[in-house]
């Protein structure tokens, strides 16, 4: 059956860049010669709910949803959604987390507590845990919302296909005016690994 | 060229090169993509309707010019416009008409999960269900020349993961040429009962040369493996069964109404055992029992919510299959929606849950109103039903402080008529409309309200204040739902009044009006209270002795300086000597 399908699970809290990270993600593995299948569930995201994306790329894709305990890489916006979502990882796959911290309503009104073991729990099923504080590395090259593109960086650096590429979909995807502190924010995170 | 197109985005890219040239639909999740696709095509008139009954009437109207016309809405859309489907069949069509209804099997964005195949045999309408994108563009292309042949609608049933998911599709086609072409045919179009009897047996003629279309039509195939399992299967779950059982026969549908009997037949005879994987109801399934076939379906099959790889798999576990059995994080804090900081709807539900009156609800971002810690929604049933409930159990309770909810967009849908009923019928009713000036639940778009098109060109506005004055509600206010005093007032007084009335909640939505002040801070004059916690604000959250604003994600919108009692929020650029956060 040639290359076995990939399974990548995107996940975080709506408007983080999530959508947007996504659709650069898809068009690059389009550019390759496989075939590319991306599912999107945001219901009412902009009321800041959990987003999840998924891409599934390979010799052919069928069904657009990745099934529990298939992810082979794990791109976490926010810590909380990390853990929600570890039971889609498969042994031996890759989590990139975001070192940030969104409280949910629960949280916020103190009805709840956030989980403050979340890494020794995501390590618990994989080993190879990468936390990255997208925030601060991309404020550092110019605007705190490219924290999506370090975090998508630093997955770039997995995926099969060469650097120019990925500058090429983000110049086609980004505001003109976002398209240098994005570069940089790419850079940025392709160098932290 | 190939390109990774949305369902969504597929369809809008068939509809034009099927040289479609009149598209209308009303928003609902997972459909608008469609239209909001269209209209970046300059040969494509692609409008909203104020509702779904609308939209497709004025479809019709364009198919009886002799233009194709598709019509989009999300499934409890096609309720609403049920009405015109059904004898649309009798009529049929000049131009032909493409029907989307786009369903959300397990309520991603819905009220319900009902199953929309159902309306292609109650309306007698053929029904066509892709798997993906690349089919989707394609199956509107077969739609309209199908609608054109065989004189009568076409029903394109999609589901969220068919309308939201991704996949290559070939973008080479040009868009079809065609000549509109006007008739009068009025025993055709007048459905008067003389009429109407009469296109009543043509369809069923129609019908009938349709179930012999669908043994041939290539959408529906076998894809043969093995002889001893096989499914039958349509729309996204084939993609689960293809990926799930490499080894099995597939009998594909894409035609699921009318079914091809002779090539279902044919299929389940060569086969040991046939298992039909459909997702909701067993509408395939049924077909075949009741040919007394001997399939597996529901059986097996969950009848509620999404399918998916594991559920599938589970069914046929032989052992080799990685059906996964891993442990959920159970004891999670859940994240649900939450009114956006800023949102002019909070303050109304603020004090809404102060009164304690009670509230007839209706759907949108407001109904977030009925979550913690707001709480103040007592029902929600469909859009535009909260005047109505209002009404009856305002009947029935004798209380004239049940108040009615509903959204700008969501008043011109469906609340305008029952507004009507409580003027005519002298109930008292309070209706509270909550005009930010935007369909805010399904991204932002326009309505009648806001007075611009979906091609962002200036229409006429709607006048709300001056409208509901025409129905008769003598009693009408325009209020400012940051001005929490006001709010509180113009509630308490109109709910008093013997009479209908109407209380109009204007402020934009703030991810519309872009213009923000500066964001707030908690002085340590705060006592630990919590009463700002409680406007449910995700801006706001309880420290360890007293509240605190993420100035990152405050507007400034200043309800919140309102509620408190010690008057320790304020302006960030201002803060107390000695406080901060
Ligand atoms: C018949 C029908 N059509 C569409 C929808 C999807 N839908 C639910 S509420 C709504 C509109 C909400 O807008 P508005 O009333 O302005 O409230 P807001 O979200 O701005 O608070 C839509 C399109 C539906 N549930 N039912």
């Amino acid at each position: 059956m040639g290359v076995e399908t990939k399974n990548i699970l995107i996940v975080g809290v709506g408007g983080q860049g999530i959508i947007s990270a996504t659709d650069i993600l898809a068009q690059v593995l389009v550019s390759t010669e496989y075939d590319v299948k991306v599912s999107e569930a945001h219901g009412m995201s902009q009321g800041g709910g959990s987003v999840n994306t998924m891409v599934r790329f390979g010799n052919k894709v069928y069904s657009p949803v990745i099934e529990k305990g298939q992810a082979d890489y794990m791109l976490a916006f926010e810590k909380l959604e990390a853990l929600r979502w570890s039971n889609f990882l498969k042994p031996g796959s890759t989590v990139i987390m975001n070192d940030e911290i969104i409280k949910p309503l629960p949280v916020l009104l103190g009805k709840a507590k956030y989980p403050d073991d979340i890494e020794e729990r995501i390590r618990r099923r994989v080993t190879n845990l990468v936390t990255i504080d997208a925030g601060n590395l991309a404020e550092s090259v110019g605007s705190r919302r490219a924290a999506n593109i370090v975090l998508l960086a630093c997955l770039a650096t997995f995926m099969p296909v060469p650097k120019d590429v990925w500058y090429a979909c983000i110049e086609r995807r980004v505001p003109p005016k976002a398209v240098e502190v994005s570069k940089s924010a790419f850079d940025m995170g392709y160098e932290f690994l | 060229m190939k390109m990774l197109l949305s369902g969504n985005e597929a369809i809008a890219y068939g509809a034009y090169a099927a040289g479609v040239k009149v598209a209308t639909g009303y928003l609902g999740t997972p459909s608008m993509e469609i239209l909001e696709n269209l209209v970046k095509y300059d040969e494509v008139d692609a409008s909203w309707s104020p509702n779904e009954k609308v939209a497709l009437e004025v479809g019709i109207g364009a198919s009886m010019g002799g233009a194709r016309a598709l019509v989009a809405m999300k499934h409890v859309g096609v309720n609403v416009a049920a009405d015109p489907l059904f004898t649309l069949a009798y009529t049929g069509v000049n131009g032909g008409l493409v029907l989307v209804s786009a369903d959300d099997p397990a309520m991603h964005s819905s009220q319900n999960e009902q199953d929309n195949r159902h309306y292609a045999r109650s309306a007698k309408v053929p029904m066509l269900e892709p798997s993906d994108s690349e089919e989707a563009a394609w199956l509107v292309d077969e739609g309209f020349k199908i609608s054109e042949r065989f004189d009568i609608p076409v029903l394109l049933r999609t589901t969220t993961r068919v309308n939201h998911s991704r996949s290559l599709v070939d973008v080479n086609i040009e868009r079809r040429k065609r000549e509109a072409k006007l008739e009068r045919d009025v025993e055709k179009y007048v459905m008067i009962p003389a009429h109407a009897r009469q296109r009543r047996e043509i369809l069923e003629q129609r019908l009938a040369a349709l179930a012999g279309y669908s043994e041939e039509f290539p959408g529906n195939r076998i894809e043969w493996v093995s002889r001893d399992i096989g499914f039958i299967t349509s729309g996204i779950s084939y993609q689960y069964v293809r990926e799930a059982f490499p080894e099995a026969s597939i009998l594909k549908l894409t035609m699921t109404y009318p079914p091809p009997g002779r090539l279902i037949t044919d299929f389940i005879r060569q086969l040991e055992r046939v298992i039909v994987v459909e997702e909701l109801d067993p509408f395939i399934e049924d077909q075949i029992r009741a040919w007394g076939l001997p399939v597996i379906g529901k059986q097996l099959i969950p009848g509620i919510g999404e399918l998916n790889l594991e559920t599938i798999r589970a069914v046929l576990d032989d052992g080799k299959s990685n059906y996964y059995e891993g442990r959920e994080e159970d004891d999670l804090p859940v994240r649900p929606p939450v009114l956006c900081a800023g949102c002019p709807h909070r303050g109304v539900f603020y004090i809404l849950r102060k009164t304690g009156l009670m509230v007839a609800g209706d759907i949108g971002c407001h109904t977030l109103g009925v979550l913690p810690p707001l709480e103040s929604m007592d029902t929600c049933l469909c859009m535009g039903a909260s005047i109505g409930n209002a009404m009856g159990l305002q009947k029935v309770t004798g209380r004239k402080d049940v108040v009615a909810v509903i959204g700008d967009s969501t008043f011109v849908h469906s609340g305008i008529t029952p507004l009507i009923d409580i003027v005519y019928n002298r109930g008292m009713t309070t209706v509270l409309i909550l005009d930010n000036r935007t369909t805010a639940v399904t991204g932002r778009q326009s309505h009648p309200g806001t007075g611009v098109t979906l091609r962002r060109k200036e229409g006429r506005q709607l006048d709300f204040e001056k409208l509901v004055k025409a129905i008769g509600v003598k009693s009408v206010r325009v209020v400012d739902p940051y001005d929490l005093e006001t709010v509180h007032t113009a509630v308490k007084e109109e709910t008093e009044k013997d009479e209908p009335s109407v209380i109009i909640f204007k402020r934009a939505c703030v991810l519309v009006d872009e213009v923000k002040s500066e964001p707030l801070m908690v002085t340590d004059t705060c006592d630990g209270c919590k009463e700002c916690i409680w406007l449910g604000c995700p801006a706001l959250s309880w420290g360890e002795e007293r509240a605190r604003i993420d100035p990152s994600r405050c507007p400034g919108c200043g309800i919140c300086i309102q509620v408190c009692k010690k008057e320790a929020i304020v302006k960030y650029e201002q803060p107390d000597k000695g406080a901060g956060i």
